[in-house]
């Protein structure tokens, strides 16, 4: 046994459990954990497996395309890489955009919250929690009794409607043809819904499949298409016309109101179905409150959501930015991605070279040249790994550490962070559910309070979305129709070398993007991305990342069916394409990538 | 019931894909009604850019087929193509997978991992041995023997290869799958490779795009489910019927082109008017695609509509072309008339061949025609 210095108890001498692929995730990933005689899990090994190259890629290419490359590092997230480009690029050219601009890329970014929030709760979490096959089991009039006890304004809650979804899933069990649900784990005692609960929950699964292709019409309208919109340095791309001459080409009145009732239809879903959903669901998981990790001692946030366009401090930020460490929650500290000091890349658990070991790297200093390597304590071969050696290299992913601290981002760790601040959004939100649940504050650090946070950030970004919808509208009535900056899209406008920094709420958690511009070109782009803090391998000094951490400590009722591994994994929503996609290259002979 | 790992078997071992039950029967079973089908099957033909003659024949189909199971495969991906067909409104997604296919193997949506995942991949391979559609988004990488992508502990490419020994025909969902995207930009560090390059002995259908639209994407499984063949390929194997065509050809703004009348810079007046995006560096003269015409999220809008150029997301190697803003300077001006096997092979110098193939494209172009004035009378 042995303790890391962010204070976890490690035992690997417990049965070890694999699991390869995690499943219901963006990317690919792999977990082993050691359990006791009890199944308790007592270490844990999380790892990215899979890499991409895309600095690499980006090197000597036009800054105003790199958007479009960072874009396709994640189609789940899809446009919040984009927008972290583009900020990065105009935060090193100095570039500054039109309010109308900063209005539609907040409405943009928010609908990708609340669209990935809503399919990663229903299409990507909610099995963990919820049965299909057990709903079969329900009587529809209870269901609909509970429905209307849950969310009473929620209109889709009759009997014959609950029998009708019930019909259909039992003709899809009973076909044979098992599908999606083929070999779960659904006579695991993990599962604690009623039936009735059961049903309503997969009737919602069903509900959030047909909404979220709706949701994304946002970014159609103002990005041309989804996944994967359009973006722009210095604004964005769509003119807005809503009288004159070929306004039917542009953002026009229809436009607006298309947008618009999107909107609403997102802040009804969030309040009569999300919401509900989570209360209902995280009651009859109330005692269930494993998972907390790294959450109540170490979260990061960038902030996100200006309210004036250009403006990035922290109090102009809707979404909250600050560091929490040490579990102290008094103190907010303040975050600067400029700081050489503050955010720092680990490789020695990582399957990355530096030249020598033991070194942690500032982003814009960064240096990647992949070294795939396994320990002498590997089970296996090179190319069918059993068991891997933790104490050697094992991830695809890099450790960045915040001052030295392994950190948690995401929805937790910006309430977390917006809770400790005083944010009064957040705080009202947080106790208010709370109360309505009846549990301690405590309660927020766990797998459970990250699907919360989620869910209540989701609601947040309703009510934001609307807010710049209206900003939008009020400024175009006052006259000012403008999108976009031109004055520096000409590159012969630009400095001979310049350098930016990026940086968003994904709805992963805190993103960064920094770049060096030397003669036109991408010199150095260095993406730190939310998984890559929340999956990351063990750091040199031997702190645990936050997937790990989280895992710690939990019960397995069956160590041969995750389902306790893949809740908690899933609270964070990772995205393996997005943490592994790394590096990039600072000219110096460190950065060759080898091709073999 | 027992439904745990497996144990409760689909069907008896060695059963034909014949005996399982049709499509329509599930769907019926699952209480659509003869009406909701009927739509269903005119949207299907409307889709699939085919005349309402042609609806009475799909739902025959429908009632006369089976379930076909999918095991869809990722590697070095975005998962874009996934969220893609999610979005899909016509079929929707949960009819897609609760009554169309039955999707046995998705990393990406499945309930089950690791042991039991892969558990439902080998049950799925044995079991209906030549008869499964594999669907393939990402790529593999070869560099590093394969371990830049790991499932299962092993190389990705050994999946893939393992799916596709048995499968009926393959689909390459992408520009990753396709061609290779943006992994495989130069300088292409991980090797990421096209699966045509890996899977050289099946019938692999090319469905490009970064993502492909989503109808696109349930339009080629409905065509293969409905008429139970592969549908008509290009030379680069795509489906022609979606992709024979430039973005350029259909383009609404092209009046504007036509006329010389083209957005200057970002948000100038003729921005805000709608004129044509070519000095934009709009790659919608070079692009075989549906966007201008089938559009995007159930037709809500396509690139050009919302302003930015189409940055060529479904032509191979579209992020080595220079800058997303640079004017394309190899236009010729082909007719409307023509056609992505017309135009390779005119640059090939081969003039002649396509005959046949343009004739077949004009033909389904009148069908399409016809399907756009039913919509627009509806």
């Amino acid at each position: 046994m042995n303790t890391t210095p962010n204070g976890f108890d490690l035992d690997n001498s417990g049965r070890r459990i694999v699991v390869d692929p995690v499943t219901r995730i963006e990317g690919h990933m792999r977990c082993e954990v050691n359990v006791d005689d009890d199944g308790i899990i007592r270490n844990a090994v999380s790892t990215g497996t899979m890499w991409r190259g895309l600095e690499v890629i980006l090197k000597g290419r036009d800054p105003r395309d790199a958007w479009a490359f960072t874009e396709r590092i994640c189609g789940v997230c899809t446009g919040t890489h984009a927008l972290t480009s583009v900020r990065a690029v105009e935060d090193a050219l100095g570039i500054t955009i039109p309010d109308n601009a900063n209005s539609i890329r907040n409405m943009m970014q928010l609908n990708l919250q609340i669209h990935d929030h809503i399919v990663h709760f229903y299409h990507l979490h909610a099995l963990d929690w919820v049965n299909p096959v057990n709903a079969l089991k329900a009587d529809p009039k209870a269901t609909s009794e509970l429905q209307q006890a849950v969310s009473p304004s929620h209109p889709m809650s009759s009997p014959g409607y609950f029998r009708d979804v019930q019909n259909r899933l039992k003709k899809f069990v009973e076909s044979g043809q098992l599908g999606l649900f083929k070999n779960g784990y659904w006579d695991n005692p993990a599962y604690l819904l009623p039936p009735e609960a059961d049903l309503m929950a997969t009737t919602h699964y069903l509900e959030a499949l047909d909404l979220q292709k709706e949701i994304v019409k946002v970014h159609t309208i103002f990005g041309g298409k989804n996944p994967h919109p359009n973006w722009l340095v210095g604004g964005v791309p769509c003119p807005i016309n809503v009288d004159g001459v070929g306004s039917v080409g542009a953002i026009n009145m229809e436009r607006l109101n298309m947008v618009s009732s999107i909107i609403d239809k997102c802040i009804e879903f969030n309040k009569n179905v999300y919401l509900p959903d989570v209360k209902a669901i995280g009651g009859f998981y109330k005692n269930w409150l494993y998972g907390g990790g790294l959450s109540s001692q170490a979260c990061l946030a960038y902030g996100d959501i200006p309210e004036h366009p250009n403006d990035f401090s922290a109090e102009q930020l809707h979404l909250p930015r600050g560091a929490i460490i040490n579990g102290d929650l008094s103190q907010v500290h303040d975050v600067d991605p400029r700081d050489p000091e503050q955010v720092q890349e680990y490789v020695d658990h990582s399957w990355y070279t530096y030249g020598k070991p033991g070194q942690g790297l500032h982003p814009w200093d960064g240096v990647t040249e992949p070294k795939y390597e396994l320990g002498p304590n590997t089970k296996g071969t090179k190319t069918d790994i059993k068991e891997l050696d933790e104490a050697a290299k094992y991830s695809w992913i890099k450790a960045p550490r915040w001052k030295g601290h392994a950190m948690e981002v995401g929805p937790l760790a910006r309430y977390v962070v917006g809770y400790a601040k005083g944010h009064e959004d957040i705080k009202d939100q947080v106790d208010g559910l709370l109360r309505d649940m009846n549990l301690p504050l405590e309660a927020v650090f766990s797998t459970l309070g990250r699907t919360a946070a989620r869910a209540l950030e989701s609601e947040y970004c309703g009510r934001l979305q609307k807010h710049f919808f209206d900003k939008l509208v009020q400024n175009i009535k006052n006259g000012d129709s403008s999108t976009a900056n031109v004055e520096k899209w000409d590159p012969s406008t630009w400095p001979k070398e310049a350098k930016g920094v990026g940086m968003t709420e994904a709805p992963r958690g805190a993103l960064g993007h920094w770049i060096k511009i030397k003669d036109g070109r991408i010199e150095n782009y260095q993406c730190v991305v939310p998984t890559t803090w929340n999956g990351s391998p063990r750091d040199t000094a031997g702190n645990i990342g936050a997937f790990e951490a989280s895992l710690m400590n939990t019960k397995m009722e069956r160590p041969d069916e995750p389902v306790e591994i893949l809740r908690t994994l899933h609270s964070f929503d990772p995205c393996l394409a997005c943490s592994t996609h790394v590096m990039s290259p600072d000219g110096d002979e460190l950065t060759t990538v080898k091709v073999r | 019931m027992q439904l745990h790992s497996g144990e409760n078997r689909p069907s008896e071992e060695g059963q034909h894909l014949s005996q399982i039950e049709t499509f329509y029967d599930v769907m019926r079973r699952q209480g659509i009604t003869r009406r909701s089908f009927m739509k269903y099957c005119s949207l299907t033909a409307a889709a699939l850019g085919l005349s309402p003659s042609f609806v009475p024949k799909i739902a025959h189909a429908m009632e006369t087929k089976p379930r076909t199971p999918v095991i869809w495969v990722h590697g070095l991906e975005c998962t874009c193509c996934s969220e893609s067909f999610i979005r899909s409104a016509h079929p929707l997604a949960k009819d897609v997978v609760l009554s169309m296919i039955s999707l046995d193997y998705d990393d990406t949506l499945m309930a089950a991992a690791g042991h039991q995942a892969e558990a439902a991949l080998q049950d799925t391979i044995e079991k209906y041995k030549g008869n499964y559609i594999l669907a393939v988004e990402g790529n593999p990488p070869l560099n590093e023997d394969g371990m830049y992508c790991i499932v299962g502990g092993k190389p990705f490419v050994d999946q893939l290869k393992h799916a596709a020994e048995h499968a009926k025909a393959v689909i390459s969902w992408g520009a990753c799958a396709s061609y290779g995207c943006v992994q495989a930009a130069k300088p292409n560090p991980t090797r990421a490779t096209p699966v045509h390059k890996v899977i050289t002995d099946k019938p692999i259908i090319k469905v490009p795009g970064c993502p492909p639209i989503a109808e696109v994407m349930t339009g080629v499984i409905t065509y293969m489910l409905t008429f139970d063949r592969l549908p008509e390929l290009d030379r680069q194997g795509r489906p022609a019927m979606f992709y024979s065509q430039r973005i350029h050809d259909k383009c609404y703004r092209r009046p504007h082109f036509d006329a010389g009348q083209f957005v200057e810079t970002w948000d100038d007046e003729n921005a805000r008017k709608g004129y044509c995006l070519y000095k934009m560096g709009c790659k919608g003269p070079t692009t075989y695609n549906a966007c201008s015409t089938v559009r995007w999220n159930e037709g809500v809008s396509f690139p050009i509509q919302s302003g930015h150029g189409c940055i060529g997301c479904s032509e191979d190697g579209f992020w080595d072309q220079g800058s997303f803003y640079d004017r394309v300077t190899d236009l010729t001006q082909f007719g409307v008339e023509a056609n992505a096997d017309k135009v390779g092979m005119a640059a090939a110098g081969v003039v002649g061949a396509g005959v046949a193939a343009h004739a077949a494209i004009s033909a389904l172009k009148a069908a399409q025609r016809k399907t756009q004035s039913d919509k627009e009378e509806a």
